[in-house]
Formats: C-alpha cells, sequence, structure tokens
C-alpha cells in the first residue's frame, strides 16, 4: 500500500510525527509551570521606547485547553487515519477505497436512467431525445478529441456524419468498433508493386478511381499492378469492411491530400491507423448509447445499410426475446 | 529596564475571571435592542420569504446557484461577492475611522446574541448580584431548576439559529419538514447542531473573550483610530477627584470631582473594563457605561456626560459637539468615502448592465483547422451557453472578424432556465482569404430579450 522504498523512511516518519506531538506537549507542561515577573503596576518590566510598557495578560486558560485539545485530535486522527509512515489506521480508509466508493454511488445514481435505454434497440436510441443528450455529453468527454466537436473528423481521424465506414455502417458494427476497438493495417506494398515508376503507375490509378486529378496514362499502366492491392481493397477498389479497408472509389482520403506524391508515400510505407478500445471504460448501455449516437449523426448512410442495420437490430431483439423468454414453449405445452 | 520594583511571579496563563454584566437602561441599550431586533428580524424572516415560488434567498452550493431575489448568480458571479466583501470591510474602516467600534457594541452577531442571552439569563437566574449569589452558592433544586432552565431557553434559541443559518443553503421549508418527519440528512443536523453549538458556546461561554482573544476585526480596527474618532470616554478633569459624597453636601467645595465612584461603569461593562483608565482595547463602544453614569448623574442632580461619546483631541481641547462634528470631515475619511463610493457605484452599475447569460468559447484543439471542399479552411468551436435566468430562452449566434467567414451549424439555440447547452459550430473560409497564421475573431451571441455577449476567439489558417 505504501509508496516508502524501505522501512527505515516509514518509521523515521511515523517518528518525526510522533515526536512532535510530544514536544507540543512537553512544551504545554512546561510554560504551565514557567512564572513571569509582575511588577506593581501589573506590567513585566519591559519598556520599549521610553513608554511602551509591556502589561502583564496571561493567556486565558481555556487557550491551553485547546492545544491540549489539538494534541488529543493529533493523535486519535493519526490511529484512525493514514499518517504515520505506511500505518493505514484502525478505519481502514484509503483514496482509492473513497474513489471507488464514490464511483459506485454514481454508477448506481445514473443505473435508472440507463435502464430506461436497455429495452431500447441502437436504431430507436438514436431517436431517442434523452439517449442522445447523454450521448452528446459522453461523446463530448471521450471522442470529440480525435473526432472533433462536430464529429466531422480531421487529419488521420474519420469522419463519422458521411456515409462512407471503413469498418462497416450497422448499428452493430459501430458498436463493435467502440467496444473493442480498430487497427487498420496498410502494410508497405511498394516491394509487392514493383519499382518506384510502377508504384507511381499506381498511385496514379488509385487516383482515378474517384475522379481526383491523376495522369491518365499512367493510371492505365497501373490498372493491372493494382491486383496486389485488390487483396484488400476489392478489383473495384471499393474497399472491405471486414478488414477495414477503405473504399478507394469515395475519394475520402483519410490521411493527406488527394495527390500523387501523398498516394505513392501510402503505398511505400504503409499505414497503421488504431481506433481503441472503449469497453473497459464505458458499460454496455453507454456504449450503446455512444453506438446510437454515431449512427445517427452519420447523416449519409444509404437506404440499403439503414435497412440492413434495421434487419440486424430485429434479428438481434428477436434472439433477446427467445433468450429472455426461455419458458414460452414450455408453456404451451402445458395445455398438450 | 525594569521602571518599577519587583512585586512578585505571575502565571504564563490564567483562569478567565467570569463576568456578570448588570444590564443597563437608556437611549444606547434601547439603540443596541433595536439593532437587535433589526437584525434578528433580517436574519430569522428572510429564509421564509418566497419569490416565484421559490426561497427568495436561497444559497444552493450543490446546484452551484445563489438566488437573491430576482437575481440568480452563478460561481462565475463570484465577482460580486468579493466586491460586497470590499464594500463591507470600506464600511467597517469608513465607520471606524469616524464613530470607532460602533459595529462592534451595537450590530455584531456576537454583541447581539450575548446580548440576547444575557437577557434570559438575568430573567432566570436574577440580577447581578442574585447571579454571582446562585454561582457561589451551593447545587440545590433551586440552582439546578434555574440553570437547566436557563440552558433549555438557550440551546433552544441556539439550535433556531443553526436551523435558520442551515436555512439559507437549502430550502428551509422543506427542512423544517424533514426536522418535523425525523428525516434530515446527516449533513444538515450537523451543520444544525455545529451552528448551535457555536451559538450556544459564544453568546453563552465565551462571550468577551471572542472579542479579546479571537476576533481579527477588534485588533486591526484600532489602526484605523486617530486623535478625532468617536470613543467612549471619561471626562477625567470633571470626575477627578473621585470620592463617595452625600447628595446634599457641594462636592466641589469638599475637593471632590463629579464622580461618586460608584462603579456602576465597571459593573454593566460586557468586557469587564473600567472605562475611567481611559481607551482600552477591550472596549467595544457599547456604551453601556454611558447609560449606567448618566442614571447616576441625573440622581445626584449633576449634568450628564462624565462618560460619554467624544474624541481623544475634543477632550483635550475641550470642544464642543460641532467642534468635534467639523473633525468629521479629515482626509483619512474623505479617502475611506471616496473609494466606499467608487466602489458601491461599481458593483451597482455592473449589476444593472450584467448580461444574465454566459458564452464560453472552446475551440476544438487535437484539430486546429481542416481543409474542406473547394479548398475552404474549417475551424471547429463549441459554444457553451448558459442561460443564468429562470425562463426559457431564444439565442442566436453570428461571427465576424475576416473577410468572407461563414457560420456553419445551429445558428438558434433555445434553452431552458438555468440549463446550459452546448452547440457545435464551424467555421469556413474561402481558399486565400486570410494569411497562414492565427486571426482574432468574434461570436456575438443574441437574446431578443437579454441582449448580446460578445465572446473573442481565434481562427486559424493552416501553413
Amino acid at each position: 500500500m505504501s509508496d516508502f522504498t524501505s522501512p527505515f523512511w516509514s518509521i523515521y516518519v511515523a517518528g518525526l510525527t510522533l515526536l512532535g506531538i510530544a514536544a507540543c506537549v512537553a512544551l504545554l507542561w512546561w510554560t504551565q509551570r514557567m512564572n513571569t515577573e509582575v511588577h506593581a503596576d501589573d506590567s513585566t518590566g519591559h519598556v520599549w521606547d521610553e513608554t511602551l510598557t509591556e502589561k502583564n495578560n496571561p493567556l486565558p486558560r481555556w487557550w491551553i485547553g485547546m492545544f491540549a485539545i489539538s494534541c488529543v485530535f493529533g493523535v486519535v486522527y493519526l490511529l484512525l487515519y493514514p499518517g504515520l509512515g505506511s500505518f493505514g489506521g484502525w478505519l481502514g480508509w484509503s483514496q482509492v477505497e473513497q474513489f471507488e466508493r464514490q464511483v459506485q454511488q454514481s454508477e448506481e445514481k445514473t443505473a435508472p436512467i440507463y435502464a430506461a435505454f436497455e429495452s431500447l434497440s441502437i436504431e430507436q436510441l438514436a431517436g431517442n431525445s434523452d439517449a442522445m443528450a447523454t450521448g452528446d455529453r459522453l461523446f463530448m468527454n471521450n471522442c470529440a478529441q480525435c473526432h472533433g466537436s462536430d464529429a466531422r473528423g480531421s487529419l488521420g481521424f474519420p469522419d463519422l456524419t458521411d456515409a462512407h465506414w471503413s469498418w462497416g455502417g450497422t448499428p452493430a458494427q459501430i458498436l463493435q468498433t467502440i467496444a473493442d476497438g480498430r487497427i487498420g493495417n496498410m502494410p508497405p506494398m511498394a516491394a509487392a508493386v514493383g519499382d518506384e515508376n510502377d508504384v507511381r503507375n499506381v498511385a496514379n490509378y488509385v487516383l482515378s478511381l474517384s475522379g481526383a486529378p491523376h495522369d491518365a496514362e499512367r493510371a492505365k499502366e497501373g490498372a493491372a499492378k493494382f491486383a496486389v492491392c485488390a487483396a484488400c481493397h476489392g478489383t473495384d477498389g471499393k474497399g472491405n469492411p471486414a478488414l477495414g479497408a477503405p473504399d478507394l472509389t469515395a475519394g475520402i482520403f483519410r490521411h493527406g491530400p488527394a495527390s500523387e506524391a501523398h498516394i505513392m508515400a501510402m503505398i511505400e510505407n504503409g499505414k497503421v491507423a488504431e481506433m481503441p478500445a472503449w469497453a473497459h471504460r464505458f458499460s454496455t448501455q453507454q456504449l450503446r448509447v455512444l453506438a446510437a449516437y454515431v449512427w445517427g449523426h452519420g447523416g449519409g448512410i444509404p437506404e440499403p445499410a439503414k435497412a440492413q442495420a434495421a434487419a440486424e437490430t430485429n434479428v438481434q431483439a428477436g434472439s433477446d426475446t427467445t433468450t429472455d423468454t426461455p419458458a414460452q414453449p414450455a408453456a404451451g405445452d402445458g395445455p398438450d | 529596564m525594569a521602571t518599577s520594583s519587583n512585586l512578585g511571579l505571575g502565571r504564563l496563563q490564567a483562569r478567565r475571571g467570569k463576568i456578570y454584566p448588570r444590564s443597563a437602561k437608556g437611549l444606547y441599550t434601547r439603540w443596541r435592542w433595536f439593532f437587535v431586533f433589526a437584525t434578528q428580524l433580517f436574519y430569522y424572516g428572510t429564509p421564509w420569504l418566497q419569490w416565484n415560488g421559490r426561497q427568495a434567498m436561497l444559497f444552493d452550493l450543490e446546484a452551484r446557484r445563489f438566488y437573491l431575489f430576482g437575481l440568480v448568480l452563478y460561481p462565475q458571479d463570484v465577482f460580486y461577492l468579493a466586491a460586497l466583501l470590499i464594500l463591507s470591510a470600506l464600511l467597517l474602516f469608513l465607520f471606524t475611522a469616524v464613530a470607532g467600534r460602533q459595529w462592534c457594541g451595537y450590530t455584531c452577531p456576537q454583541t447581539v446574541y450575548t446580548e440576547i442571552f444575557l437577557w434570559v439569563e438575568e430573567k432566570l437566574e436574577g440580577n447581578r448580584n442574585q447571579r454571582m449569589r446562585l454561582d457561589a452558592a451551593p447545587w440545590s433544586w433551586n440552582k439546578l431548576r434555574r440553570k437547566a432552565g436557563k440552558h433549555a431557553a438557550w440551546l433552544a434559541i441556539a439550535l433556531w439559529t443553526g436551523f435558520t443559518f442551515v436555512g439559507y443553503f437549502t430550502p428551509i421549508r422543506t427542512l423544517a419538514g424533514d426536522i418535523a418527519s425525523l428525516a434530515l440528512g446527516p449533513w444538515q443536523t450537523f451543520w444544525i447542531l455545529f451552528y448551535g453549538f457555536a451559538t450556544w458556546g459564544n453568546a453563552g461561554f465565551m462571550r468577551e473573550q471572542v472579542c479579546k482573544y479571537m476576533c481579527p476585526y477588534a485588533r486591526f480596527q484600532s489602526a484605523m483610530f486617530d486623535r478625532d474618532t468617536l470613543i467612549v470616554t471619561y471626562d477625567a478633569s470633571r470626575g477627578e477627584p473621585r470620592g463617595k459624597r452625600s447628595r446634599r453636601v457641594d462636592h466641589k467645595a469638599q475637593g471632590l470631582g463629579d464622580c461618586i465612584d460608584c462603579t456602576l461603569c465597571v459593573q454593566v461593562c460586557p468586557t469587564g473594563i473600567d472605562i475611567r483608565e481611559g481607551l482600552q482595547y477591550e472596549c467595544i463602544s457599547c456604551a453601556a457605561c454611558i447609560d449606567a453614569c448618566d442614571d447616576v448623574m441625573d440622581k445626584m442632580g449633576y449634568p450628564r456626560g462624565l462618560i460619554r461619546y467624544s474624541t481623544e483631541a475634543a477632550l483635550e481641547h475641550g470642544w464642543n459637539r460641532q467642534q468635534i462634528l467639523r473633525r468629521v470631515l479629515r482626509p483619512r475619511v474623505f479617502l475611506y468615502g471616496t473609494i466606499l463610493v467608487a466602489v458601491a457605484a461599481a458593483l451597482v452599475t455592473s449589476l444593472v448592465v450584467r448580461t444574465p447569460f454566459k458564452v464560453d468559447i472552446i475551440r476544438d484543439r487535437a484539430t486546429l483547422a481542416r481543409i474542406v471542399a473547394d479548398g475552404h479552411i474549417e475551424n471547429v468551436y463549441r459554444l457553451q451557453v448558459t442561460n443564468a435566468t429562470e425562463r426559457t430562452q431564444q439565442f442566436s449566434i453570428e461571427a465576424d472578424g475576416l473577410p468572407g467567414l461563414m457560420l456553419l451549424g445551429d445558428r438558434a439555440v433555445t434553452l431552458p432556465g438555468e440549463q446550459m447547452g452546448s452547440v457545435p459550430v464551424q467555421l469556413q473560409l474561402p481558399p486565400g482569404a486570410a494569411d497562414a497564421g492565427s486571426h482574432a475573431i468574434h461570436f456575438h451571441v443574441t437574446s431578443p430579450e437579454l441582449g448580446q455577449v460578445t465572446e473573442k476567439s481565434v481562427f486559424i489558417v493552416p501553413r
């Protein structure tokens, strides 16, 4: 528990503390027996600046009592709470324990709020203003640092408001992205593609996929070499959400400008982009609220994706219902 | 250097002798009771006043809202508290410079509660002599009954004081209900008992010890005194030589002054001093000795004012009332007065022109700037708008400071009373509209009912 490097320091600190209290008590005891000179005019006989006389003005007795109480309080406190070196105190109180208790109290307080969200699907949560107000606060405190207050991302961090999802945009996929995190790994591909000229050609082909300015001749040359990229990005360059391989036809260049130099650098050096996992920071309901917030803000989700998402949620809800009511078939069996 | 012969030895600490102040009657005592009633009517009464369906004066520490009738203050308004404290300090300075420790003698809670407790003590244990005799007497049924009655009354007043104090911080009507149904929270219980105990102890037992050994104001008020400050004085030139005499004889012929040495001025003194020894640090300027002495002078047929409010300079030069009043207008008083008026004017002006909503601009930090479609440069901000009124308000957001600056996102916000809302907004600048670097811009948040707040921020154009 204690941070002392050796037992000596614990004894040193405890010893000095107790010595200090003992010295205070000794001083009180000693001064109780001390006397001062008192003259006929009730002065101590000390005169400064010709006329300034020190009057005999004894401290009231109750004041001594307060000193004594302070000493007793100090000893009692040190016995009950940590303070004497590595001695933890009889009450067993610690900051860590207090923190954990307060976190638990806070969770108990917010539990009913999240309990109300439990029966709603992620899609329904996205339309629930209470859930979205909570989602907004969670997003601002935890996600906005990278993705921006408006969720529109920045260099290296994806825009969450467009319809393009490297790892899939259904509620379930977004939930998984937030909970478990994602590591997008674009390996350095220069060696597989060929020499520098080949890399330049492939880069131009990639630019041509989204209609970005490119050299048409080189793009044509690069088309054949794109085969090594197609393993992940697909033969049509539309990417693969299962691998997090982005859609190269969308015109979204997350890590830099739509330039030949940037694409060549990506092919030559590769890129590892990590979305950290949040499951250990949030409760299940918090994760679902966040997923709903992100899903709801992905304004450009195309209809098929929404339909698919709805279907998936229905499947989930359906499976939930069956697990929740295992007695149903048995009840049905009853009359038979 | 020793000036007088060594008499003996004294202890560094001594038992405090209990003071039994005799009750005084007269003009200044009536004034003190006036202030006792005025301050206590305010203190005990205010928490019960209602305003728009809530407690008129409530300092809600948990919600961090401070209600003063129509005004709702936030922790950000702590400035007003500082101004109020400065104002109070300056008032104390000014008052002390002109008229000495009037605050101590008439309105200080320590004096006021001591006065109330002494009144109870006198009702149940009798006058000064009876109280002294009762304390000296061995325990009896009579003594127990009187003492128990006194403490019961004291505790009732003290607990009501503690209850009222807590009632400024938690709604007093709910608090009263909680006490009635024995559902008081642990902290409320603690603070009611704590302030109750402090009142009982300070007004019942500590009394003048608080002024003598604890109060910092009592100590530094002497720094504001000068020779023209009004103090309680004993006119030694008229009173001395003091001595007992018959009312029928001409004391002047006997070589006696006006002081008949009845020691009533000492008996009524709540701090136990003899004012005839001159100005002492214990004197709280309560003028009980003036009332007592005037009474005696009346009975003796001498003119009043042997002990009176006067100044050191006035006593020395034999000034009359007009001459004393003329000395009130002196540089020290002008200086305190000028600063006081300036601070008061600043406080009032600031309260009048206060816009009851707040705006905080929080720039996104990770994303300084980004290039969006068509090469536009975009900065993201989060506007935190706090509606400090108790009604729903509408706000509109605008930004300016750079040519071609466009605001995207929510331009209108509706906030319920006492709520804070945060709105992300994007500002866009056409490519090439500004040099790379940081540019000062302004956000204007306008409410049709409350006015406008302008906050500055920066727009960053990347290199």
